[in-house]
């Protein structure tokens, strides 16, 4: 028989579990169920947090002394070794988080087990079966093994959060030495330019490519309009912000630039691929190394002048050949009086 | 006064991210149809990583940086023509198959041998870099279990930045959720740095350091091990490109007005 260990841990509060950790939760039950197996949810942080999962009624398992609040390799995956140690888990399940992401591989090794990570689906209809991308989201495929234990890490938004009635719940504390650690975490810094862009939970993804600071039809750059409109955008409609490498790449060759992108905002072959209901590209051309990273965007529209653009192959739901600049400032002014 | 370090860096090759994949089925499970033709790149975060490397190396003279790759030969020499004329390195080739699908662990297995064998590499001062995912498996463990196998314990993944101190600490930038840095200092090396796309353009190629690189990369070619990856129980049940061709609707002849009060409905609907 399996037994399935969920690990978790907590959001940027400190005592609640973080969102992908309840989704986790979710995959863990729902597999647990399929195969009959047992269930235990191990936490890297406050014990209380479990309080949410109590009425799973799994094992519920926690490392919380001071040593292990840090975000960091050494510590977090000792007391994740610990916790699969303990549950002797065959089958371990984590949110695809940057924490567990940085460590769930090693603790594999460890352990002498394997990982996939990136999971999308899980299955325990004909043996546990997972799905996942390749090729940056290019091709689908569904894994099994037959070696345990199995690591599976769970990407965000894959699944629904865990709600159930929060309870008192008893929680076995497991005793982890602190290993020595050379790193210290001394932080968390927001993007310089100060404006946060990404907004993982929003709804609406607002893609900007290069076509903003190109040369408009007077001849001159508007790069200065192009920030202002895209802010304003950002603001009306609670949307989080998507870049082209090419224009987040303008930053590095001395060009004329968005202030508040960076990196960060890349969508795409070289970037982020974001869950978002809808998602609104201007000014980009819709090749497929962008494309790519538009693979969990529900419905899709774009504004390009160019009709015989990427988006127009079938690759978005509607295609409006048009002036970017020009309808995002009609768009932005409906949008702000439908707000007041 | 700088510090010296020994920076190896894991990179694989991918196809060119213009080209059409389609997954075919083989004897030993999926691959890409017509790869070995497929015109290839070196991976794009590991790229990053490269670049970083080579400009870390620049600043803190007496460093060396040494190119860890598996792949078919005649693939890597291909890559290499571009790639060596960017940054200085020596190149430690492993001949293996190419592509996505073969597991993780038996990668990093390999992987870890070639760094193993490295000779002159003081792995006291070593910083092990690599892209955090792949453009092809993607899955961002490869690095991590190359890690352990060598014993290194301080591990960052999603690096965009790195500050050498005078004193062989450093801090590191690492992307984390919303959008963030985690911001962490480490003492000393060795660690292992999994790169996102750092902040270095990618650099210019210099055919000098192209000639330099391409003197120790053809003999190194040509004597390079060949690996075997073992499946170790993974399975693939199926392997699939999405069918997500979409009926675009083009519109050509509305006018800003209108396209706006459009966009206004769609986005305020459910």
């Amino acid at each position: 028989m399996e037994s399935i260990l969920v690990l978790t841990h907590v959001d940027e509060t400190g005592s609640a579990l973080s969102k992908a950790s309840l989704e986790a939760v979710t995959a863990g039950k729902e597999l647990a169920a399929q195969l009959s197996a047992t269930l235990a949810i191990g936490i890297i942080g406050s014990a209380s947090a479990l309080n949410a999962v109590a009425a799973t009624g799994a094992r519920l398992l926690a490392v919380e002394s001071e040593a292990f609040t840090q975000a960091r390799y050494s510590s977090d995956a000792a007391a994740a070794e610990a916790l699969c140690r303990t549950a002797q888990a065959s089958i371990v399940i984590a949110p695809s988080s940057s924490r567990f992401s940085r460590i769930a591989a090693g603790v594999a090794h460890r352990l002498g087990g394997f990982i996939d990570t990136h999971i999308t689906a899980l299955s325990g209809a004909s043996g546990i079966e997972a799905t996942r991308w390749f090729y940056r989201q290019r091709i689908e495929a569904v894994v099994s093994r037959d070696t345990r234990p199995w690591f599976l890490l769970v990407d965000a938004g894959t699944q629904i959060a865990y709600a159930g009635e929060a309870a008192a719940a008893s929680v076995e504390q497991v005793v982890v030495e602190a290993p020595r650690s050379r790193t210290t975490v001394t932080g968390v810094r927001a993007p310089e330019q100060g404006q946060q862009t990404i907004r993982p939970d929003a709804k609406m993804l607002f893609v900007a490519g290069a076509g903003w600071t190109k040369k408009q039809p007077d001849g001159q750059i508007h790069t200065a309009e192009a920030a202002e409109l895209i802010m304003g955008f950002l603001k009306s409609a609670s949307a989080s912000l998507g870049s082209s490498k090419s224009l987040v790449d303008q930053g590095g060759e001395g060009n004329s630039v968005l202030p508040f992108l960076t990196h960060m905002n890349q969508i795409g072959q070289t970037g982020a691929t974001p869950r978002h209901a809808k998602g609104l590209s201007t000014c980009c051309h819709g090749e497929e190394p962008h494309v790519v990273g538009w693979r969990f965007i529900g419905d899709r529209r774009a504004i390009s002048l160019d009709p015989n653009c990427g988006w127009t192959r079938g690759k978005a739901d509607v295609v409006y050949i048009a002036d970017a600049f020009a309808v995002t400032a009609k768009l932005n002014a409906l949008l702000q009086a439908s707000k007041s | 006064m700088a510090q010296a370090v020994h920076i190896v860096v894991c990179a694989g090759i991918v196809p060119d991210p213009l080209q059409t994949l389609e997954p075919v089925t083989g004897p030993t499970g999926p691959g890409l149809k017509n790869e070995m033709v497929l015109p290839a790149v070196l991976d794009p975060w590991a790229a990053s990583a490269l670049y970083e490397a080579g400009a870390l190396a620049a600043k803190n003279p007496g460093s060396k940086v040494w190119l860890v790759s598996l792949g078919p030969k005649a693939k890597l020499q291909q890559v290499m023509m571009t790639v060596a004329q960017k940054v200085s390195f020596e190149l430690v080739p492993v001949e293996g198959p190419i592509g996505g699908f073969p597991d993780a662990h038996s990668t990093a297995a390999v992987l870890t041998e070639a760094i193993e064998a490295i000779a002159g590499l003081d792995r006291s001062k070593c910083l092990l870099f690599g892209g955090w995912e792949s453009a092809s498996r993607g899955a961002g463990v490869t690095l991590q279990l190359i890690g352990e196998r060598l014993g290194i314990t301080e591990q960052f993944q999603g690096v965009d930045q790195i500050d050498l101190r005078e004193d062989g600490s450093f801090e590191v930038l690492e992307r984390v959720e919303g959008g963030k840095h985690q911001v962490s200092v480490c003492s000393t090396t060795p660690a292992v740095l999994g790169w996102a796309t750092g902040n270095l353009a990618e650099p210019r190629n210099n055919p000098q350091v192209g000639m330099a690189n391409m003197r120790t990369i053809m003999p190194a070619l040509a004597k390079a091990n060949v690996a075997k990856l073992e499946a170790n129980g993974l399975r693939y049940i199926s392997a699939s490109q999405p069918k997500q061709q979409r009926e675009t609707r083009v519109e050509k002849n509305m006018t800003p007005d209108e396209i706006a009060a459009e966009l206004a409905a769609w986005i305020g609907a459910e």
